[in-house]
């Protein structure tokens, strides 16, 4: 099957004086997919980020973006927008001068870009004639990823967009991303809030000291990994206590329940090993009320695959 | 299989233009609250200091034209730009070029500029000319502003010059205009310092003094009894020299070598920071670009710009030891007393005599004439003789003068009464001040001009 590729990375290598940052990076992202970046604080992912807005060239290596060979700093295509390490704003300007400067640059009409119309999207028409000195890290944010729709692109690089998000402002952002890759355009973020990256994206690259140790769909992922522990709460947790013991490749964690709720049980099993659980409870008559993972699978396979990687360097 | 979105999308990089870059720069530079405050104040305080001074019974006779500000409007603007050269200026460079690249990392905007421009090149062309835009309008307000308010409390009046000759109001403005003109060239000199101390100090306060803390060594060097050809070939000597417009002739050769010697340093500063902010690695968040080679490569050039500068000047003019010798002295002391001898003259309603006809000479020594006639001191004293038509005894006065080591001096009358020895003279129209009791001159340091 085709697909058209936003980025296409192969074997990037960054390091900057000793500190290898990135060492041999392979990446895909297709276009109109949001795509998570997810690694340990010092795995390579801002310098990664960086990469792909252009702020910096690659040691070696062949990275395209949108189609255009990257083989110097500042030489990404237009239609790549982003932030990393925060938003640049100018605290002494109003948000929508903020934007309105950001259009003058770029040669755009403050009149016909689109000022109001991305201001509503991320949710700061209210403040928009407010100065950015007194914004919290969450109007920053949304105002920062306003600026980067401003320039309508076809690439998004978002680093920890949700970032002091509130929960209102985390739905405007989720929206506006949501729509965007809908209408084709790509998005690129990297976050350490698992549930974030698993609403939003489509696949993930997980990186552990400069290296791909995941890279693909979500699903592919939770396939791909080690057994989990799940929340199971029930009409007759006795009862299902019993089958669960009984069912092979299902482990009870008694300390786990003890822990929690005595009519919570915490089991440990592969997925196959689940559904045959829930289909016995439901053949002996008890009502499945909660089937949860207690960490989600993105975070336990987040976990397992850093630490291995730590503990092969 | 596949394949690309340049299949579908023409890709292409484009840059934003300097001049898109340069408004964008102005825009945040003005949106500053300081810079706003800073437009107001030199485009209103100086109209109030000058007019405010201009009324007072005392005034600041240490300030060069200061004690002309009664007599015209046009001495307010001087007494200002002498304010300027030695505080406002390098203050004004410091806020404004000082910061204008450090601002970007205080805020952790360089990255969001750097993609939005694309190009280090135009972001520091955009930052190095709106500054100048700003330090500019500055100094336009600075000069506007005091001038207006001179004239305004004051009048449009006649000024004397450094060596006494009058110089009618249309001259006086146009001098004066082109007296803040040359100090352009060492405030650039001071901008461009300060571009380079924000390039290469980064975060550090440093880079915001730097302009200030240059403009005051360079200001405690014209005080040390330097050799002339190094005073010259300081950047900051311009704002100095410009007092040899308000002679006649006017003494261009050591403004003109200040004026050089200061385009010289703002290139190569300018061009140094331009090289060092190329240089800088913007990946690297801890990095501001600050560090020992980056202050090792601004400062190294510059010391051995000054070395440069002080070898061609020695090489190229006849400057040896102070320059402040007994001729010149004597030269200058003669020349002033004459033509203030002739306004003082018409003030007394006596036949008008002219400087020729007076054939003033002076004759000076220094320590009571122990020591050598040369050098900066208050202990110069000069005995004036003049002549006038038809009277065969010569007149004589004398005079106390305190040579400072620029060359500039301040002559103080001491004696005989009717001529410099009490600072009024009684005119038929009431007392006035005595032209001859103290006055304000300065010794050509490079005797590139022949007094007429």
């Amino acid at each position: 099957m085709d697909a058209l590729l936003a980025i296409r990375a192969r074997g990037i290598t960054k390091s900057f004086g000793d500190v290898v940052a990135l060492d041999g990076i392979d990446l895909e992202v297709t276009q109109g997919q949001i795509h998570g970046l997810v690694g340990p604080n010092g795995a390579g992912k801002t310098t990664l980020l960086g990469l792909l807005l252009g702020l910096a060239v690659a040691d070696s290596g062949h990275l395209e973006i949108l189609g255009t060979p990257i083989a110097r700093a500042l030489a990404a295509p237009d239609g790549v927008a982003g932030f990393v390490d925060g938003p640049g704003l100018y605290p002494s300007l109003t948000a929508r001068q903020n934007l309105a400067a950001l259009a003058a640059l770029r040669g755009h009409s403050v009149r016909t870009t689109g000022i109001d119309d991305v201001l509503d999207q991320v949710g700061l028409t209210d403040v928009a004639d407010d100065r950015a000195s007194g914004f919290s890290l969450g109007m920053r944010q949304r105002l920062g990823l306003a600026a980067a729709l401003l320039t309508k692109p076809r690439l998004l690089v978002l680093d920890e967009p949700s970032n002091g998000l509130d929960p209102a402002g985390k739905t405007h952002v989720h929206s506006v991303l949501t729509r965007l890759a809908t209408d084709g355009t790509s998005v690129v973020l990297s976050s350490h809030r698992m549930d974030d990256l698993e609403a939003l994206c489509s696949e993930v690259t997980i990186l552990a000291t400069g290296r791909v140790v995941f890279s693909g769909p979500l699903s592919k992922l939770a396939a791909e990994s080690r057994e989990l522990d799940y929340r199971l709460r029930t009409s007759d947790p006795q009862a299902a206590r019993r089958l669960a013991a009984d069912t092979a490749g299902v482990h009870v964690d008694d300390d786990a329940g003890a822990r929690h709720d005595t009519q919570v049980l915490v089991v440990r099993a592969l997925v196959p090993a689940l559904d045959e659980l829930v289909v016995r409870l439901v053949h002996a008559g008890i009502a499945v009320r909660e089937l949860a993972p207690v960490v989600s699978p993105l975070e336990a396979a987040f976990l397992a695959l850093t630490e291995q990687q730590e503990a092969i360097r | 299989m596949t394949a690309t979105i340049a299949d579908a999308h023409a890709a292409g990089t484009r840059r934003v233009s300097v001049a898109r870059g340069y408004r964008f720069e102005l825009v945040k530079l003005v949106s500053q609250w300081r810079i706003r405050l800073l437009v107001l104040t030199c485009w209103i305080a100086p109209a109030l200091f000058v007019a405010a001074v201009s009324q007072q019974s005392s005034l600041p006779v240490d300030t060069l034209f200061g004690r002309w500000m009664h007599a015209t409007g046009w001495a307010g603007t001087l007494v200002m730009l002498g304010f300027a050269g030695t505080w406002a200026l390098p203050l004004l460079t410091s806020v404004v070029a000082g910061d204008v690249f450090a601002s970007e990392d205080r805020l952790g905007t360089w990255r969001h500029l750097l993609v939005a421009v694309r190009s280090p090149r135009r972001i520091f062309a955009a930052k190095a000319l709106s500054s100048l835009t700003v330090i500019l309008l500055l100094v336009a307000g600075l000069a506007c502003s005091s001038a207006a308010g001179g004239v305004v409390a004051v009048g449009n009046q006649p000024l004397v010059g450094l060596d006494g000759h009058l110089l009618t109001p249309a001259d006086a403005a146009g001098k004066s205009l082109l007296a803040w003109v040359c100090v352009l060239a060492p405030t650039l000199a001071l901008a461009a310092i300060g571009l380079l101390g924000s390039v290469a100090l980064g975060r550090s306060p440093m880079g915001l003094l730097l302009p200030a803390l240059v403009a005051l060594a360079m200001q405690l060097a014209q005080m040390l009894p330097l050799p002339v050809a190094v005073r010259v070939a300081l950047p900051g000597y311009a704002f100095i020299a410009w007092s040899g417009l308000f002679t006649s002739p006017a003494q261009l050769g050591p403004l003109l070598i200040g004026i050089v010697v200061s385009l010289v340093w703002a290139v190569t500063a300018t061009a140094l920071a331009y090289v060092l902010f190329l240089r800088r690695d913007f990946t690297n968040l801890t990095d501001d670009g600050s560090g020992r080679r980056a202050v090792t490569a601004g400062v190294l050039p510059l010391v051995g710009l000054v070395a440069v500068t002080v070898a061609v000047v020695a090489a190229a003019t006849p400057a040896t030891g102070s320059g402040i010798e007994q001729d010149r002295v004597q030269r200058s002391v003669a020349t002033a007393f004459a033509h203030l001898y002739r306004m003082q003259a018409q003030q007394l309603n006596r036949p008008d005599v002219t400087e020729a006809q007076l054939q003033a000479t002076a004759t000076c020594n220094k320590g009571g004439g122990n020591l050598a006639a040369q050098g900066p001191g208050n202990d110069w004293r000069c005995v004036i003789s003049w002549h006038l038509p038809d009277v065969e005894a010569a007149g004589t006065a004398i005079y106390q003068l305190d040579v400072t080591a620029d060359g500039r001096f301040v002559a103080d009358g001491d004696g005989p009464k009717e001529v410099n020895g009490y600072f009024l003279v009684r005119t038929p129209t009431g007392d006035a001040p005595n032209p001859l009791w103290q006055f304000d001159g300065n010794v050509e340091l490079l005797p590139t001009t022949r007094k007429g």
